[in-house]
């Protein structure tokens, strides 16, 4: 019986994943179009966490000031974000009636944009200065006594440390397209046929709310594009890594 | 030195991507509206809609959508929320127009200035739907007959259990009258035993709630006729003058929120309660679910008890 049930039970979720793969080979227009989105929005929000987090990160990492340790303490901390409560709060900022209101991000991809930095900021900055502590001190030392100026030495020190600095890109923008608690509450899921630019509807939060509308197929094809994009991330990683 | 050239692919991608996402956003969202948006090609022009799940979950508004947008050159954004949450986005002018259910809201929404403009533009009814073995025994009950018999039984049968919205929406505020009406206070029966369970999501995804655990769950006609291929839940309790469920839409008030879209808002909430779409309406679903999820509220406003004018009165 439970075994009859079983394998009956199997056939929607044949047909759901047969649906998706028919989907995926024809290109379908809508998946394309939030695929597209979910990797603007977070390359973006990556490439603007990167250019704060690596002279910050630098900063803090051979910075001498009180305090220096609750702050990577406090970063460490951050990594753990919770991705709604980064939603939360951009919300407040951004909607009509608080402080960035007449912004209109709200509902935008630019608004989106914002949570997935606050997301990666502390991701990249903390890693960023685990990895030119980790720089060997045999090196560092080697670099200043060459009567290297401190630019020279963050520069060069930056260049040892750079494998551990992509991953560490690497890992957030994962982090970053995998996550759905702020783009659903900054987003909103819109689909905006007319506009691309005005769409706010990711792999994941399509995932979240279509599945609730019973577009089962949709949901699968998008898990596997996601899944597709975690794989090479890791693939990236793991190069870099064997460096 | 591939990992430079890979570095810098990488870089170079995602300046490109972010002078594109850039470049598509100073086109101005907002032009100024034109009146005549129907014979004047202008730019197009957003529309922002916060939206009752079951209009959206049933895939109602995505269809109006696609038919509005191409001819009045509008981009409809719309988000699907419960009626608390679109009304509290429209009274903070997060949204241009709020679409919702539950007339009681929208009277104090009206009143404290929030919005202006309602127009009644479709109706349907609630029901209570349940698993086919129907353990609390409600079948064909009177609405308060059901909910006092659920009450009664979940105190005692462990199969008998209530799935609430939970979330403010139109339908947990019928749901809250219905208590009411039975006699019973809210806050008593929410925390009166395990048999009542809040999903605190939208319609939908509440319906295959309550069918994954056999409960009982109080649905519009339309998301339950949406999803019923998927449900094993049939409808119970069908019956009574407290099931009638009106929709209706609102602009954000202008003078509060200078920003709002009034024209393009106008024509949308006019050309919903146009005779031609509350045709569309009428037969939405019809050939796909054997009968209509939605009724047009346009020659029915006896029936809803509003004025004939919010039905049929296009907004000056």
């Amino acid at each position: 019986m439970i075994m009859a049930g079983f394998l009956e039970g199997l056939s929607p979720i044949a047909q759901g994943i047969q649906q998706a793969f028919s989907l995926l080979i024809s290109l379908d227009p809508q998946i394309l179009r939030i695929t597209a989105l979910s990797l603007i929005i977070t390359m973006s929000a990556v490439l603007i966490g990167t250019l704060i987090s690596i002279p910050l990160g630098s900063a803090i990492a051979y910075g001498k000031f009180r305090g220096r340790n609750a702050v990577i303490w406090l970063i460490q901390t951050l990594y753990a974000f919770p991705t709604v409560v980064i939603g939360l709060i951009v919300f407040l900022f951004i909607r009509k009636t608080g402080p960035f209101g007449s912004l209109d991000l709200l509902f935008t991809p630019q608004g989106m944009i914002i949570g997935q930095t606050i997301l990666v900021l502390p991701i990249i900055t903390g890693l960023t200065i685990s990895a030119l502590v980790a720089v060997d001190l045999t090196i560092r030392d080697t670099i200043s006594s060459l009567g290297a100026t401190r630019f020279q030495f963050l520069i060069s020190t930056l260049k040892e440390a750079r494998f551990a600095i992509l991953a560490a890109i690497a890992l957030a923008f994962g982090r970053a397209i995998s996550e759905v608690g702020a783009a659903i509450i900054i987003g909103g899921n819109i689909a905006s046929p007319g506009n691309f630019w005005t769409s706010t509807r990711t792999l994941t939060t399509a995932i979240t709310l279509e599945t609730g509308k019973g577009d089962i197929a949709l949901s699968i094809a998008l898990g596997i594009i996601l899944l597709l994009i975690a794989l090479v991330i890791n693939v990236i990683i793991s190069i870099v890594q064997n460096r | 030195m591939k990992s430079k050239r890979l570095l810098l692919a990488l870089a170079v991608i995602g300046v490109l991507l972010t002078a594109m996402l850039f470049a598509g956003c100073t086109t101005p969202t907002k032009p100024p509206t034109t009146p005549m948006a129907t014979t004047t090609p202008g730019e197009q022009q957003d529309l922002l809609i916060a939206t009752t799940t079951s209009l959206y979950d049933t895939g109602l508004l995505d269809d109006l959508a696609g038919i509005f947008g191409p001819a009045y050159n509008a981009n409809l954004r719309i988000t699907a929320k419960g009626t608390g949450q679109a009304l509290e986005l429209g009274q903070n002018g997060d949204v241009d127009v709020v679409m919702v259910h539950d007339r009681a809201r929208e009277d104090t929404f009206l009143q404290n200035g929030y919005g202006v403009d309602r127009r009644v533009f479709a109706y349907n009814y609630f029901i209570i739907v349940g698993p086919p073995s129907d353990p609390a025994g409600i079948k064909n009950m009177t609405p308060t007959e059901a909910f006092t018999t659920i009450y009664e039984k979940g105190q005692t049968d462990p199969a008998v259990v209530f799935v609430s919205r939970g979330d403010a929406s139109g339908t947990h505020a019928r749901e809250q009258l219905l208590w009411k009406n039975a006699g019973y206070n809210y806050s008593l029966i929410r925390t009166s035993g395990p048999w009542y369970v809040e999903s605190g999501t939208g319609m939908g995804a509440t319906l295959n709630i309550a069918n994954e655990k056999d409960a009982y769950t109080l649905s519009d006609i339309g998301t339950f006729l949406a999803y019923q291929g998927n449900l094993t839940l049939v409808p119970l309790v069908t019956e009574g003058d407290d099931l009638l469920n009106v929709y209706s839409a609102m602009i954000v008030n202008p003078a509060k929120f200078p920003d709002t879209n009034v024209e393009l808002s106008k024509e949308w909430i006019n050309w919903l309660i146009s005779p031609d779409t509350q045709n569309l309406i009428a037969n939405y679903g019809v050939e796909q679910y054997g009968q209509p999820l939605f009724y047009p509220a346009r020659d029915n406003w006896q029936l809803l008890g509003v004025s004939q004018a919010e039905t049929q009165d296009p907004i000056p």
